[in-house]
């Protein structure tokens, strides 16, 4: 069964049922229903026609769910006169929904999962795995989150930055379980920039298609991280970078940068580079000069330190990792870098280290643990 | 999106405000705390916070290998342990704020007298799964 179809028809079908009369939570309760009985049905019996089967039993349990409801019977005239399913602009109704779910109003956490449900056609059981927390308190989550954007209307225009950060969530946290979530982010992006045209919407699509590109190259097979450049270039998804590169280039030309243009721009550059040795750093410094105008983060300032360190020697690295709070998460384990480069093992094996106690992943601690090792036997202790 | 660890020690932790041992509470007091722990997480599962609560016995056993084809080594329990682990609650917050947040209203929990304990309680981490956007 072609699952990804089945959830690309989500945020159309639940846009049927909105504009049949059906409120929000109520409608995408129902379509979740169509959705679990969708992948109950049709490996055995596939419709002819998905779409309409979707509207068709998620229609009913909406009605059987309103009927059911007796609190809710003034919405019993919608039964007596179910309207013909007109044409509906299922582009649109699309768009709405992102902004819907990534609210204002909610926390990170509730927009990513209800914009996984009601956008993604995730179950709540998927997205509960995804992050490792029971069903019930997803599902609690999910609901939570609908009580306050139900209020909402589908026809407002939203703000797509906050749908960005979203979708950045998606594809830059989680575990892989069953639900690729990387994967997923970057089908909801392609969605959304088939539905609205907006230069950031491309910069974040790109960013994600460059650095997937890599992914299969970023860990060992025993799970342990490869850096950057240790990486085998030859396993990078050309595919994948070409189109990224593409969607980036055509973005930039419209002169509308954004974090995540410029972000996508560094990623193009080591995409770009045959080798870690060829790597234009000049480059790369100078789009993080852009980045720290654009978003003043410090964690950028900090990445920006690693390039400065490349391209002009590690001791200018130094100085400009200087100029920031060491209390920074990855400070320690940028100085212990940079102080390698600089011939210094001994500080480097002991910043390795603090790093490896501060690292927020298991994944990295064990490779900051691991470089402390390599330099101590090497330095001698 | 954080998992966090709520830590709940028999002792290893600073002395509570109000460290009256539970068994010279009434029974009532008892029934109360078990109903504020019990409601405490039912909450939390409201709010999709909720991921685990654990409690343990206080008494353990101290395993080590002891070689190819020997049984494991047992020893303990050791009275003179300093940190007695007492039980866990795991949450999925927002924030390290939020997290902190919670653990004050956890440490609020009732005692002698009806009274918040004011426990210490150990708010700890959990490390994460590697982010995809790593420069």
């Amino acid at each position: 069964m072609d699952e990804a179809l089945l959830r690309s028809l989500t945020p159309t079908v639940l846009g049927v049922l909105v504009r049949r009369g059906a409120d929000f939570a109520a409608a995408e309760d129902a379509v979740q229903d169509a959705l679990v009985e969708a992948l109950r049905v049709w490996p055995a019996d596939p419709p002819r026609d998905p779409k309409g089967w979707l509207v068709t039993v998620a229609w009913r349990r909406f009605l059987d769910a309103t009927r059911a409801d007796a609190a809710r019977r003034r919405r019993e005239d919608l039964v007596d006169e179910e309207p013909a399913p007109g044409p509906v602009p299922a582009v649109d109704d699309t768009l709405q929904l992102y902004f819907l779910c990534a609210h204002p109003s909610l926390t990170p956490s509730s927009a990513v999962a209800l914009t996984l449900r009601a956008v993604g056609g995730l179950t709540t059981r998927q997205i509960a795995q995804a992050y490792l927390v029971p069903e019930a308190t997803m599902a609690q989550r999910i609901s939570r989150a609908k009580r306050t954007v139900s209020g909402g209307r589908l026809d407002q225009p939203g703000d797509v930055a906050t749908v960005l950060r979203v979708l950045y969530l998606v594809f830059n946290e989680g575990y892989s379980g069953d639900v690729d979530l990387a994967a997923e982010a970057i089908r909801l992006t392609r969605q959304l920039a088939a539905a609205i045209d907006h230069p950031e919407v491309a910069g974040l699509l790109a960013l994600m298609l460059l650095h997937h590109a890599r992914r299969a190259t970023r860990t060992a097979p025993d799970g342990s991280l490869v850096p950057l450049a240790e990486q085998d270039r030859r396993r990078w998804d050309t595919t994948s970078i070409a189109e990224g590169v593409e969607i980036l280039q055509a973005a930039l030309a419209r002169d509308r940068l954004g974090e995540f243009q410029a972000q996508a721009a560094i990623a193009a550059l080591h995409a770009d580079a045959p080798t870690a040795e060829e790597t234009d750093w000049v480059q790369i410094v100078e789009w993080y000069d852009e980045l720290t105008r654009l978003t003043d983060s410090p964690v950028v300032r900090l990445n920006r330190a690693v390039a400065v360190g490349e391209a002009d020697g590690p001791r200018a690295g130094l100085a400009a990792l200087a100029a920031l709070d060491d209390s920074l998460p990855r400070h320690a384990a940028v100085a212990a870098y940079l102080h390698e480069r600089d011939g210094d093992l001994a500080t480097a094996a002991r910043l390795y280290a603090e790093a490896a106690r501060r690292a927020p992943n298991l994944a990295e601690r064990d490779h900051l643990t691991r470089q402390a090792a390599r330099l101590n036997a090497r330095w001698g202790r | 999106m954080a998992k966090y660890l709520l830590l709940k020690h028999y002792r290893g932790g600073p002395a509570a405000v109000n460290d009256v041992p539970m068994d010279r509470w009434t029974p009532e007091e008892i029934s109360a705390h078990m109903q504020y722990m019990h409601d405490f997480a039912a909450r939390l599962e409201g709010t999709g916070e909720f991921v685990d609560g654990q409690a343990l016995a206080p008494e353990g056993t101290w395993v080590r290998y002891d070689g190819e084809g020997r049984p494991p080594v047992t020893d303990g329990p050791f009275a003179e342990t300093k940190d007695l682990i007492a039980g866990w609650m795991v949450i999925d917050v927002d924030s390290y704020e939020r997290a902190i947040e919670l653990a004050g209203e956890l440490s609020a929990a009732p005692g002698a007298g009806g009274k918040p304990i004011h426990e210490w309680l150990e708010v700890r981490p959990f490390l994460t799964a590697p982010p995809t956007i790593t420069e």
